[in-house]
């Protein structure tokens, strides 16, 4: 298995002004995975309710074969995580549900506590739109992560999916790695030299991995990679910033070790943040 | 295999160090005595302080042209040190400082030793220039009233600039034979050294200007001695006096107030200063480098502790790196360390000799220099140019400055940086985007595998909080590259990383790189950002030229339109291409303006101001320059006058390369350069009787372009004519061969 499959993915939502454009977007997803669609609201059901989300739904050009709608009470994050299992879904689907910071931040606190405990991958859009917007550019981590191989390859499984046609796979380079403090001219040599080494070395790790992909996910991708040195997590969110990307990859916590552990703080430097759309790949399903 | 080369470059260096060392020594002296008597210490602990610091860090330092000794900004604290705890009795108080000078040099060790100098990043620099201002009042509010002759005026800083017009009444009430003595050494040495840079004889200043003060002065006092049998003619509080005995006198530290309060403040005002002043001076010195090395500030920390520690224990100040002797150094050709160690052994030579003689130095001669200093640090210029940055920046250095003035230096500073914070919330408008984003990492950097640049993105905010940051991710980035340093998602910039940046600039355009700053002008548009394009561009700080022109302009417009050339008045910051001339590697352009450009571009006539040395030793030139570029292949030479100082360089090492067959040109002209064979085969006779047949200009080709300049000051319009016809007659010559 070199990549995740997303055959049943779970939507959560709610009645914001956001919700046609939440729900334009999942189907599109659907569409593209061909995957069959959970939809769960947490609060009451009514008549009214209803009655506009079905119409909602049927507006949508791109429809879904499989569509279930749950109505469920409680709290929404535990909600929606125990539908997600129960339901033995392979990707939560969480989508922008006002166009204003503050709520942006808001998404973000509920997907680091779904991200936190999901078994499963989970999608942020943080600008769903009705019209589809194409997804052009995929930044995904190379980091050196038992995890990565997957998510490399689900990368390019997405990217065949959405018809991106760029991926830069971005390798974070810890500092600490260098092991040179730039003082005078004689240590920036020295750091420069062994920076290059472990870019190299990075370089040739990361596209191992890609060579070893089937060949049909990834003769139309132009992909390229690219070593920063920064912090692990921080440094790549801002880098799909910079260059603009359309969606962000990321292999999610895996919780074994210490250094796991600073690995999910990094994941949650991004969802602080948000800089783009963003995936996070979770490779252990529910085993 | 590499070890060799390097010691026998260094011993081949050994005269010019040897040569610039001496000439820092002469400096140095005076400074050394002046400084310490300035902070009530005895005169031999500066002394001491420069001896401490010049054998210890030439050896330990990580820096290589710097100057070390007793710092100009710690006149202050160490004065209020000893004062503070002396409690009435002054040599007390000193004892006690002693010992809170060697805790500083242990603390500026440990500082050291944790790579702490980017700590210095901290400080706004508007606020650090205030805090300076403040250190160069106090010490010309004291110093002044010594300068007339008064040695008895107590009280704060604000009490002695009170103070000022009462002691001229008082000169001019009853003047005494000594009193008139003593403030006429005073005054004329204060007006000698203001005038001393407007004279270009390089004799004359070959001597720094403080050594002539001391040298004329001590003429003085033995005149009245030997000629006028009048011994005494100044009171012995107005001279200097050294211990007989300099071994058996050293003073001993003491530690009995190391735990008390007192001690503790002023101890981590010492370390602040000290800290401060030199990691200023180590940046500043870099930037003068002809080698255009790096220092290792965290090493050079460890070294100044390490001899700020010694000297304490000998019974002299903090040792700290200074920014006008070390460009002294600079100037006179000092190639490496030892230059600083040379200079610390003439200053033992020079108390073991001539202990007698510098006794007869009278104070107001001294004070004088320290006046001088005080100005310089407190110039009112510098107001005028935080201004011109902004009006809040005037704000804040003047904030800091009264702050500093009536309360201590670590107040001073510390409610600059909070006026600084107060300043950049007002005008965003937002303490969330500081409190929010502090300490989140803001600055991504990475080499862009498609081009092989370094791009550098920066986020949320960018001001002296977290500039250190950035700083860290550019001292990685080798200054021969090219970098771009993107902006667009950072919603503001503050004056301090801006100023930092105009250094990054200036090193990379040095050094052959490149230094892009981007996304900045939309920014501009986005939010009024006060700092970001006036500190970059000296242009549109300066006052508008185009309103008035002088008639010397009229003029040049004029040839310009008789000649068909272009001719733009305005100052123009652009300049990498001069950089890369010999002439201007151990000087500092500013800006050139007046440029008469011809239509193909060959030839470019330009009035340049530039400077030399640093601080007291600074000097501010204007000279009239003409480049032509040349498509000619040329070997990379320096033809000048042969003068005195050209006579020493050879002297202390450099080459002047002489024709047999031509005496006339040979002892004329100065002619340097790398590649003496390819020089010698490119000096054809009809070159060499040209050069014999035409005035004498400073003239130097870097291969593909020749810079030529007359007299160092600004050509007449007579003059750049006669350049002008000089240079199409030596083109006419080259386009022959």
């Amino acid at each position: 298995m070199s990549s995740v499959s997303f055959k049943k993915i779970l939507v959560g939502f709610a009645f914001s002004p956001n919700l046609k454009a939440n729900v334009y977007e999942a189907l599109r997803m659907a569409d593209y995975f061909e995957g069959e669609l959970v939809f769960v609201h947490v609060g009451r059901k009514t008549v009214e309710k209803e009655s506009l989300f079905k119409e909602i739904v049927a507006s949508s050009p791109a429809q879904s074969k499989k569509i279930s709608i749950y109505w469920k009470e409680g709290n929404p994050v535990t909600t929606l995580l125990q539908t997600s299992e129960e339901l033995h879904v392979d990707l939560i689907l969480l989508g922008a549900l006002k166009r204003e910071n503050v709520v942006k931040f808001y998404l973000g606190s509920i997907a680091r506590k779904i991200t936190r405990k999901a078994k499963c991958s989970v999608l942020l859009l943080i600008n769903p739109s009705v019209e589809r917007r194409p997804c052009q550019h995929i930044v995904v981590n190379g980091f050196d992560s038992p995890q990565t191989e997957i998510t490399i390859g689900t990368a390019f499984m997405v990217a065949k999916a959405l018809g991106s046609k760029k991926i830069s796979l971005v390798e974070e380079i810890s500092r600490s790695k260098v092991a040179v403090a730039v003082d005078d001219d004689r240590s920036l040599r020295q750091a420069t030299l062994r920076k290059e080494e472990l870019r190299k070395q990075e370089q040739t790790r990361v596209k191992d991995v890609v060579q070893k992909l089937a060949v049909g996910l990834t003769k139309d991708v132009n992909w390229t990679t690219q070593s920063i040195f920064g912090r692990r997590g921080y440094s790549i969110g801002h880098y799909a910033k910079v260059v603009r990307a359309d969606l962000l990859i990321m292999n999610a916590r895996e919780n074994l070790s210490f250094i796991d552990r600073l690995i999910t703080r990094d994941i949650e430097h991004i969802l602080a943040e948000l800089p783009t759309d963003v995936l996070i790949v979770n490779s252990k399903g529910y085993e | 295999m590499n070890k060799t080369r390097p010691l026998l470059l260094f011993i081949g260096d050994l005269p010019k160090n040897l040569f610039s060392g001496f000439v820092v020594s002469l400096i140095a002296l005076p400074l050394g005595l002046g400084l310490a008597i300035a902070s009530e210490a005895p005169p031999m602990a500066g002394i001491i302080a420069a001896v401490a610091g010049g054998m210890v860090v030439s050896i330990l330092g990580g820096s290589h042209l710097t100057i070390t000794g007793p710092g100009n900004g710690l006149v202050i604290v160490i004065l209020s040190a000893i004062v503070g705890m002396g409690e009435g009795d002054l040599y007390q108080g000193y004892l006690h400082t002693l010992g809170a000078i060697m805790i500083s040099g242990l603390l500026l060790f440990i500082f050291g030793v944790f790579r702490l100098g980017a700590l210095s990043e901290f400080f706004p620099s508007t606020a650090l220039q205030g805090m300076l201002a403040a250190i160069g009042v106090g010490i010309l509010a004291k110093q002044f009233h010594v300068m007339l002759g008064f040695t008895t005026v107590k009280g704060n800083t604000i009490d002695q600039l009170i103070l000022i017009p009462s002691s001229l009444k008082n000169l001019l009430a009853n003047p005494s034979t000594e009193m008139i003595l003593a403030s006429g050494i005073g005054v004329i040495s204060l007006i000698f050294l203001f005038l001393y840079a407007r004279i270009r004889n390089s004799v004359f200043q070959l001597i720094p200007a403080p050594m002539w003060v001391v040298i004329v002065s001590i003429g003085v006092m033995y005149y009245y001695d030997i000629v006028m049998k009048n011994p005494e003619v100044l009171g012995a509080n107005l001279m200097i006096t050294l211990p007989e005995n300099l071994l058996a006198s050293l003073p001993s530290p003491n530690f009995s107030k190391l735990l008390s309060s007192d001690f503790i403040g002023y101890t981590l005002s010492i370390t602040l200063v000290a800290g401060i002043e030199s990691l200023l001076s180590i940046k500043a010195v870099d930037k003068l480098d002809p080698l255009k090395r790096r220092s290792n500030i965290n090493k050079d920390l460890r070294a100044l502790g390490i001899a700020t520690g010694i000297s304490g224990f000998f019974g002299g100040l903090n040792v700290v790196t200074v920014i006008a002797r070390s460009s002294v150094n600079v100037n006179n050709g000092g190639k490496n360390r030892s230059a600083n160690f040379f200079h610390a052994a003439f200053l033992v030579l020079f108390i073991l000799l001539f202990a007698k003689q510098i006794q007869k130095i009278p104070l107001p001669a001294l004070a004088a220099i320290l006046v001088y200093t005080g100005y310089k640090l407190s110039a009112p210029n510098n107001l005028i140019r935080i201004y011109k940055i902004g009006k809040e920046q005037a704000l804040i250095f003047v904030t800091t400055l009264v702050a500093t003035l009536l309360t201590s230096l670590t107040t001073g500073i510390l409610l600059g940086i909070l006026s600084t914070l107060l300043m950049h919330i007002i005008l965003n408008k937002s303490v969330v985007l500081f409190s929010r984003n502090w300490l989140k990492p803001n600055v991504l950097m990475y080499l862009e595998e498609e081009t092989g640049n370094y791009y550098v993105s920066v986020k949320n905010f960018c001001s002296f909080l977290n500039f250190f940051k950035l700083k860290s991710k550019l001292d990685e980035i080798p200054p021969s590259e090219h970098a771009i340093i993107d902006f667009s998602l950072c919603e503001f910039v503050d004056h301090t990383v801006m100023e930092g940046l105009n250094d990054y600039s200036r090193s990379f355009s040095r050094q052959g790189g490149f230094f892009e700053i981007i996304g900045l002008d939309i920014h501009e548009a986005k939010t009024e950002h006060p700092f970001a394009i006036r500190k970059s561009l000296p242009e549109s700080s300066l006052f508008n030229f185009q309103v008035s022109l002088t008639k010397r302009q009229k003029l040049l417009q004029k040839l310009s339109s008789i000649l068909n050339w272009n001719y733009l008045p305005d100052p123009v910051s652009n300049y990498v291409d001069l950089e890369r001339f010999l002439y201007f590697k151990t000087r500092l352009i500013n800006y050139r303006y007046n440029s008469l450009e011809s239509q193909n571009k060959e030839f470019l006539l330009f009035d340049l101001s530039y400077s030399e040395g640093a601080f007291i030793a600074k000097e501010d030139l204007r000279s009239t320059f003409l480049q032509i570029k040349t498509c000619k292949n040329m070997p990379i030479f320096v033809l000048d006058k042969e003068n005195f100082m050209t006579a020493l360089f050879q002297l202390s090492g450099l080459k002047d390369i002489n024709f047999k067959q031509h005496r006339n040109f040979s002892r004329r002209f100065y002619l340097s350069g790398e590649n003496e064979k390819s020089i010698r085969s490119f000096f054809t006779e009809d070159l060499i009787v040209f050069f014999e047949s035409h005035p004498a200009f400073y003239l130097e080709s870097k291969g593909d372009s020749i810079l030529i300049r007359g007299k160092e000051r600004l050509a007449s319009i007579q003059e750049v004519k006669q350049i002008l016809s000089f240079a199409e007659e030596l083109l006419k010559i080259l386009e022959n061969k």
